[in-house]
């Protein structure tokens, strides 16, 4: 299955923020939306980076203010960003791998959506359930036509 | 719920899709419901008759778990009937509280590529409708004069067309393909058949079990070259890790295949890996002629996946006639938002989204191809379905379906009556897969199908009076 799938079922809205608003307005969106992370946009609309809970709260922790400064001091960097084509096994495994939960999406280099390792896991969990729906159909006609088990 | 009576729904396509909505809402515990199933064409399961393979009856064979939903007398079936045409979504909003799509991707996707539209280059997906008597494809040409065939994609459906068109006359006259396709491959001039695959075997789309199929087909020779059935080392570290075993089991397969070919003969099926279509290039007549192709290297993309890239070295390949197989694509529903770049019905979970609010549309529900996009076999159509009929049913709980002015369930047919439109019910579906089945079991095969809409009205006179509907 590969991140359309996924991401066709997600409603294509993704939160977004830029670069240079103040770590509050984050905070207040991240609330607001009940979500875990923002992308950060460029002046160009181009993924510059990602605002999560995580570098947040490192900001925190490291002390002094953090509200007033803006989003491009705190946000992780070089993010990796996923393409429509891109498997949802081997994306999922390097998420795991890489201990990052969410993926933005891009396609010719716009932004179009983000992915979480939740969506990941749901999606794969409802293949695979496919996969065992086809697998139990095909046993039970085999059962049925050769009499295996009776 | 605000209004009395039965929550009515509407759903508009029969493939495994609509079938799994309708099994999942008819078997929801204390929900009162009615629905009527609305297909364009005059029989019912979509992609199982047009699509799965004629040679695949085993697979047709879920429709087995179809039937009784059609015969449930909450349900009826309007085949026939096309929305868009014969039915708006404002009809749907006058006499259903809720409709769901699924009406699958109905188009191909292109290649991209110069000489895409010369004659002799086909969507596979064309190709397969034809060869399962789609009646809108019954009269598409194709030129099986030429002596080599090329097939771009490497799917379950680009090795179906490659299977079909190495069939012998024994295993073609063991299908249920229309009398047109078995005598136009009986009479196939095609020698060669070239299945390009522009990554390499751990990346091809195809399953095992297809691939087996065609080292025992009786009339052609599969061939895989054993440079091109060699892993790299990303690949090879991509096997080794996947917790899917079957990937690994399908690499061993193709490489066992490149080490020792069968014995020839009349038909040599050629699965190509690292080469990608670069254009088709006409003959003196116009018509395709060959296509050249670039080699291909495979390199890691940020993600993590494999990715091919031109590596320069260029080939030519003899061809006239070629087979798009790179993918399906949806096409957007009069009154309905959409999605054009992943080609679906904007959607959460099944609930069509409007993109401008990013708000729910009231009332509108997608499910299967529509909602994901052309993804996964038959079965991932029943989880999907599952989550739709999961968020209507939510939504009927909650109140947010709006009550339809009419919910007469008489208002339909009286309405498609006045527009003059002549549906097939449940009841003449049987008849004609009787009628079918029995000139089918005349000649050895599964079922003879009728491949036009005249034919098929013809005979249900000629069988009995057809009741309007049950």
């Amino acid at each position: 299955m590969k991140l359309a799938a996924v991401l066709a079922t997600r409603g294509a809205h993704v939160a977004t923020i830029a670069a240079s608003a103040p770590i509050a307005e984050a905070v207040a969106e991240l609330a607001a939306r009940n979500i875990g992370a923002l992308v950060v946009l460029d002046g160009a609309g181009a993924v510059a980076g990602i605002i999560s809970e995580r570098d947040i709260i490192r900001a925190l922790a490291a002390g002094g203010p953090v509200l007033d400064i803006p989003v491009a001091d705190v946000m992780t960097r070089d993010v990796i960003c996923g393409t429509l084509d891109d498997d949802l096994e081997t994306v999922l495994a390097v998420m795991t791998a890489g201990h990052f939960r969410h993926l933005p999406v891009v396609d010719n280099g716009q932004l179009i959506g983000l992915v979480t390792t939740g969506d990941l896991a749901q999606a794969l969990l409802q293949s695979l359930a496919g996969r065992v729906e086809t697998l139990e159909f095909r046993l039970e006609a085999e059962i049925e036509q050769f009499g295996v088990g009776r | 719920m605000s209004s009395p009576g039965p929550l009515r729904v509407a759903i508009i396509g029969s493939g495994p899709a609509a079938m799994y909505t309708l099994e999942h809402l008819l078997a929801e515990p204390e929900l009162d419901v009615t629905a009527d199933v609305f297909e364009r064409l005059f029989t019912p399961y979509g992609l199982v008759r047009a699509g799965v393979a004629p040679d695949h009856q085993k697979i047709k064979g879920v429709t087995r778990a179809f039937e009784p939903l059609l015969h449930d007398p909450r349900v009826r079936l309007f085949a026939s009937v096309e929305y868009g045409r014969d039915l708006a979504l404002d009809d749907l909003r006058r006499h259903y509280h809720a409709a769901c799509f699924a009406t699958g991707a109905q188009t191909d996707r292109r290649m991209g590529i110069p000489g895409e539209d010369l004659p002799g280059s086909l969507p596979a997906t064309a190709f397969v409708a034809w060869y399962n008597g789609h009646p809108d494809y019954c009269t598409l040409a194709v030129d099986l004069e030429q002596e080599a065939a090329v097939i771009v994609g490497m799917g379950n459906v680009a090795i179906d067309v490659a299977r079909i068109l190495c069939l012998t006359p024994d295993e073609l006259r063991r299908t249920d393909m229309p009398a047109y396709a078995i005598e136009a491959l009986e009479a196939s001039r095609i020698r060669e058949v070239h299945v390009l695959g522009r990554r390499g075997p751990a990346q091809a789309a195809f399953t095992a079990p297809e691939l087996k199929e065609l080292t025992t087909l009786e009339g052609a020779t599969l061939r895989i070259r054993p440079e091109e059935a060699a892993l790299d080392p990303r690949s090879a570290a991509e096997v080794e890790r996947s917790a899917d075993r079957t990937l690994a089991r399908k690499v061993q397969l193709i490489q066992e295949i490149a080490a020792s070919p069968g014995p020839p003969r009349s038909r040599t099926l050629h699965l190509r890996f690292c080469i990608a279509p670069l254009e088709l290039l006409p003959g003196p007549g116009g018509a395709v002629a060959a296509v050249r192709c670039t080699r291909t290297r495979l390199v890691a993309t940020p993600s993590g996946g494999i990715a091919a890239e031109p590596a320069g070295e260029e080939e030519v390949i003899p061809a006239g006639l070629v087979f798009r197989s790179v993918g399906y694509r949806g096409l957007p529903l009069p009154g309905l938002p959409f999605d054009d770049r992943l080609g679906v019905v904007p959607n959460r979970a099944g609930r069509v989204i409007d993109p401008a609010t990013g708000a729910p549309v009231p009332g509108c529900y997608v499910a299967g191809w529509l909602k994901r996009g052309p993804t996964g076999v038959i079965g991932t159509n029943k989880p999907d379905a599952a989550e739709t009929v999961r968020c209507l049913v939510e939504d009927a709980a909650a109140g947010r379906l709006p009550a339809p002015p009419e919910p007469d369930p008489a208002a339909i047919p009286d309405l498609l009556a006045a527009r003059g439109v002549r549906w097939l019910t449940c009841a003449d579906w049987q008849r004609i897969d009787r009628l079918e089945r029995e000139a089918g079991a005349r000649e050895g095969r599964p079922r003879v199908k009728f491949t036009s809409l005249d034919a098929v009205l013809a005979a249900l006179e000629q069988a009995e009076a057809p009741t309007s509907a049950h």
